[in-house]
């Protein structure tokens, strides 16, 4: 049975409060949840004020001026700060999103809260285990497969058959769709999620593969395809703006097309 | 625990190869449902309020019978396959499995009880 409450351990307490910094007039709050393996404590939500006077416009830019000027030990994960990276994924104002790319001017509430990408294991504050996440990646075999020997020059691809790959290249690997699935909440073990299935799909639509057949053979699954409800929280929440609940749409049509 | 590496872990037992018609015989049996609900609330309503004997002369007449049938089969078809979808959701292992069985047996058992009524009251 699927657990629907957080387990003792596991169970959210209020942390410390910082201190506001001196002289500031324009400070905003920042609730974040915090949990370190090391002390075995439950999870807890500090509480930090950030002079914004002072602050660039992304909660990212909060993160690590938090890091840098208050406490040094919150720990999250940030590479490129452009959106490329997919690293600062996070839950911010109840949704998830990249830190690098989310305004603060986007959240109408005064408190800014911050969370790890939901339902999946935490290593510490906010970074999230995405072992498994990233092996259901590996599975669908996220590489070009052909059969045919190796052309002289390249492997052709007109412009139309290349046009059919945007809105699918373009995905990060960020984990916020996947984690913000219910389907995935409640079956990530098996159902393979909607990031590694837009994948899959972008190598089956790609006309130079020539392992569609085997593709979706392995797709072919009650779980790994099947758990897609249509919930469409995938779409809504991709910081990319991509739409993966589309994409598994169409690999499901491509089932039927074999089947009927 | 298990030394599985994340790829072994992430592979589980492969493919299950079905699926599929499952989810095609959903789509045909909903569109079916689009057009037996209304044929099934206009048979039933003209039906209802009767006494015994007119509601015995009205389903034993081909018309309303065959269009209470086709509802009672396909709606119960269809509400086996949704539970199906929510059990398999949320109940995992052993519990889901005799979830499941319940399920189809209430579904099978509902259907038979609905369809003996229907050919007593056709015959």
């Amino acid at each position: 049975m699927v657990q629907f409450t957080l387990p003792k351990n596991s169970t959210v307490r209020t942390g410390k409060t910082w201190p506001k910094p001196e002289g500031a007039t324009n400070v905003r709050e920042f609730r974040i949840y915090r949990w370190n393996p090391d002390d075995g404590e439950n999870p807890r939500v500090d509480t930090y004020f950030v002079d914004m006077d002072t602050c660039g416009p992304m909660v990212l830019d909060a993160l690590i001026k938090i890091k840098n000027e208050i406490d040094p030990t919150l720990t999250f994960r940030r590479s490129c700060r452009e959106g490329i990276c997919g690293s600062c994924a996070m839950n911010i104002d109840g949704g998830n999103t990249l830190a690098c790319i989310f305004g603060m001017d986007e959240i109408k509430a005064d408190v800014v809260k911050i969370y790890p990408l939901p339902h999946m294991p935490v290593v510490k504050d906010l970074i999230p285990d995405l072992t498994h996440f990233y092996a259901q990646h590996a599975s669908i075999m996220p590489w070009l497969e052909t059969k045919t020997n190796r052309p002289a020059k390249e492997w052709k691809q007109s412009i139309e058959d290349r046009k059919k790959l945007d809105g699918l290249y373009e995905c990060v690997m960020c984990a916020s769709c996947s984690t913000s699935c219910p389907s995935y909440w409640w079956n990530g073990d098996r159902y393979l999620g909607p990031a590694a299935l837009l994948h899959a799909y972008r190598w089956i639509i790609d006309s130079r593969d020539e392992a569609t057949g085997e593709r979706l053979d392995d797709l072919e699954d009650p779980f790994k395809l099947y758990r897609c409800h249509t919930i469409m929280n995938c779409a809504k929440t991709c910081p990319k703006g991509l739409n993966p609940a589309k994409a598994i749409a169409e690999i499901k049509k491509m089932m039927v097309e074999r089947h009927v | 625990m298990r030394y599985l590496t994340d790829r072994k872990r992430a592979i589980g037992l492969g493919s299950g190869s079905s699926g599929t018609e499952h989810h095609w015989q959903f789509m045909a049996r909903s569109i079916l449902m689009g057009l037996l609900v209304p044929l099934f609330i206009v048979t039933f309503g003209l039906g209802l309020g009767g006494t015994y004997e007119e509601v015995l002369a009205y389903f034993s007449r081909p018309l309303p019978a065959i269009i209470m049938a086709l509802a009672l089969i396909v709606g119960l078809m269809q509400l086996q396959a949704e539970a199906q979808e929510a059990i398999e959701d949320y109940v995992h292992g052993v519990a889901g499995k005799l979830t499941l069985i319940a399920c189809k047996a209430f579904c099978y058992t509902l259907m038979a009880v609905g369809l003996f009524a229907l050919i007593k009251l056709a015959l």
